[in-house]
């Protein structure tokens, strides 16, 4: 039984490994559309329809619109353009905004613009029709410029147009098929209905490939989003992609297909600040990390940004600053006052700065801008300054869902991305970071200390992966010739700055004065005491020497007086003859 | 000729014979065509006898002629003249909603 029940999933996973492959075979025609074709593995289905739905003012023509554009200008495909809605002049205009030049297509014969009018009042029914109106027209703009792409934009109208909608699903039905028999790759957008994609069901006839558009307000901020809600015989992506419109076209964020596969680069770049590098192992920050600074209002962590830029700058890196706080002009004032140049870099192209409200866009579009932005100046370095206004701009619980995207978009490129954020002055310092921490690389913290009638600036490496970093709280100043690092006053006392830090260092000099004095006074008590006893010994040795001499003289004394004695009382026996003097002699030996 | 008329039906030329310019869009000769144009035939036969002409007009073999009326059914039915422009799409099948779609009934009996 389950041998059997076994044998039969593998058969089944063996099929779904040959469907793969059938997808991967599946062809494919290339949008153009930035990020678009990465989240559809290649593009949208050649040869097939694709329904593009969406509210009102999603972008669903210009997506069509693009789509022949692209198709034309990059990749040598015609297009015919089937206008619903707008007549021929007005699509012209209304896509020039966007750098497109539909009439110079029109005049190279790479694109056929046809606005089929459809006015209800003016259109009485009578009896059995068909659209093969429709059908000579279409053809003969494919004939004109040799199409391979349609777009019909939108055939809803024609539902609104036509009473009949029994003949029109049929006709519409029976169009598909002869665009499918042409080969063409065809867009179709539609109006979203109530609860279902598109008003009149067109996903019904159109079941290769749908891609819902949508325009959301939240907190007064507008994000358009784009969904392929089906693709079918091929793998994409399914998540809701923010994407943008602007002067270039559409341009989405295809953030999802990213991973933690970035390399790590073990190259070490200069902060700007020489102490702070010897803080980070002695190299600075590494090349492709994530950088984090974060303190409360005036602590100047634009300042550490801005020396980070300088010193990329001066290696010749190319710089990207998103300053959401202050201008361009202000931002090069501010830090030329603290002795930091940033406009001999813009100047020679290597710094770009954009500044921008923060409130200007939702989050996502923030994010797709800068995604667009990175991806045209090519920098080494990306500054955010600082993050936490980004942040307000959207709501929390996408907010880490967001950043990672983008430090992971950052992080592929191998650009160092150096992120400020300001934190609030009762906020605990190292909680209030949205979360993003665990993102972050190198963290450095900012810190106010108050003491002593005076705000000092203290900083302090909270984390910093893949290096031995001090652990110690440095003072820093900003003045006229920048920023300095000064060691803290590190003792008993506690961990004090500024002017406290100054009284103490003198107190603790004036300390140690003292202990030197008092040794050197004990240092020349103990020479006088040497010298006073030296003094004594030679005293006793003399002393001794006197009374050696006076002991060695009364020997000689007792000697001579024996001597004396002796010759006494030989004379006298010599006197007395007594014995003769040779006699004497033996008797003397004798006596030894 | 009566005042009241006149004041009303200013764009419409007095002198009679009225001249109607009518325009029927066929794609090939198909069963749909071929009904309507003889609908039409009969319609105008009875009602505008020697006041119209008929135009037939095969969009397969005259592709371009499909946009300037904006066609897209077949059978379509284009009343250039009298202005304003009118479009009947379908076989005609219905006389009645023919005459009234066409304001034949108007000139007939001179009303508005």
């Amino acid at each position: 039984m389950s041998t059997s029940e076994s044998q039969t999933r593998r058969r089944k996973t063996n099929g779904g490994a040959a469907k793969l492959d059938a997808r991967r075979e599946l062809p494919k025609a290339p949008s153009g559309i930035e990020g678009l074709d990465e989240i559809t593995g290649g593009g949208l289905p050649r040869g097939r329809p694709t329904l593009v739905c969406g509210g009102a003012g999603c972008g669903k023509t210009l997506f069509a619109m693009e789509f022949l554009v692209r198709g034309a200008t990059q990749f040598g495909e015609s297009g015919v353009f089937m206008a619903f809605e707008e007549t021929a002049e007005e699509l012209a205009a209304n896509v020039a905004s966007l750098g497109f030049d539909v009439k110079k297509l029109e005049a190279q014969k790479k694109l056929a613009i046809d606005y089929v009018r459809i006015e209800r009042s003016e259109i009485e029914e009578n009896g059995e029709y068909d659209l093969e109106g429709l059908f000579v027209r279409l053809q003969l703009a494919i004939e004109t410029v040799g199409a391979k792409r349609v777009v019909l934009d939108t055939v809803e109208s024609l539902f609104a147009g036509l009473p009949n909608s029994l003949v029109l699903r049929a006709e519409l039905r029976r169009m598909f098929r002869w665009l499918k028999d042409r080969g063409m790759t065809v867009v179709i957008t539609g109006e979203k209905g109530e609860g279902t994609l598109t008003r009149e069901g067109l996903e019904e006839y159109v079941s290769d490939c749908v891609i819902f558009l949508d325009h959301r307000v939240a907190d007064q901020n507008s994000t358009r989003r784009l969904r392929v809600v089906k693709y079918r015989g091929s793998l994409h992506g399914t998540n809701e992609y923010p994407f943008l419109i602007d002067e270039g076209g559409i341009s989405i964020l295809p953030v999802s297909s990213l991973g933690l596969t970035h390399k790590a680069p073990s190259e070490r770049i200069a902060s700007g600040i020489p102490r702070l590098d010897e803080m980070l192992g002695g190299k600075g920050y590494y090349k492709g990390s994530t950088i984090l600074v974060s303190g409360t209002a005036g602590t100047g962590k634009t300042s550490v940004a801005a020396l980070l830029v300088q010193a990329a700058c001066k290696r010749g890196e190319r710089c990207l600053f998103f300053a959401f706080e202050e201008s361009t002009a202000q931002l090069v004032r501010n830090m030329q006052s603290v002795d930091i140049q940033l406009e001999p870099y813009i100047k020679k192209g290597l710094l770009k700065v954009l500044p921008s409200r923060p409130t200007a866009h939702g989050l996502e579009m923030h994010l797709v801008s800068m995604h667009k932005a990175v991806n045209q100046f090519e920098p080494d370095v990306v500054v955010v300054d600082p993050i936490t206004n980004l942040i307000s701009a959207g709501n929390t619980p996408e907010i880490q869902s967001m950043m990672t995207r983008l430090i992971d978009f950052l992080k592929m490129r191998g650009t160092t991305t150096f992120f400020t954020s300001l934190t609030s002055g009762d906020s605990d310092l190292e909680q209030s970071e949205v979360g993003i921490s665990s993102l972050i690389d190198s963290w450095l913290m900012l810190q106010i200390v108050r003491s002593g009638g005076e705000r000092n600036r203290t900083l302090t490496i909270i984390k910093s992966r893949g290096m031995a970093h001090s652990n110690q709280a440095v003072e820093y100043r900003l003045s006229d010739d920048g920023l300095h690092l000064v060691d803290t006053y590190l003792g008993a006392a506690g961990v004090l700055t500024g002017s406290a830090r100054l009284a103490k260092e003198a107190e603790d000099e004036a300390a140690l004065t003292a202990g030197a004095q008092e040794i050197a006074r004990k240092q020349e008590e103990r020479v006088r005491r040497h010298k006073a006893l030296q003094r004594q010994i030679v005293e006793l040795r003399e002393q001794f020497q006197v009374e050696d001499a006076a002991l060695a003289r009364d020997i000689q004394q007792s000697i001579r007086w024996r001597d004396g004695l002796a010759a006494e009382r030989a004379a006298m026996a010599e006197s007395r003859y007594a014995f003769k003097p040779g006699n004497g002699r033996s008797r003397k030996d004798g006596r030894r | 000729m009566n005042p009241d008329g006149a004041r009303r039906q200013k764009p419409i030329p007095m002198p009679a014979p009225v001249q109607w310019e009518l325009r029927l869009y066929v794609a090939g000769t198909t069963q749909k065509s071929v009904t309507a144009f003889a609908n039409l035939k009969r319609i105008c036969e009875e009602h505008l006898k020697g006041k119209y002409r008929i135009e037939v007009i095969d969009l397969l073999k005259n592709p371009l002629l499909a946009r300037g009326d904006q066609i897209f059914a077949i059978p379509t039915l284009v009343r250039k003249l009298p202005t304003p422009l009118k479009k009947i799409i379908g076989d005609l099948s219905n006389e009645a909603r023919v005459l009234v779609g066409l304001d034949i009934r108007a000139v007939g009996e001179e009303r508005s």
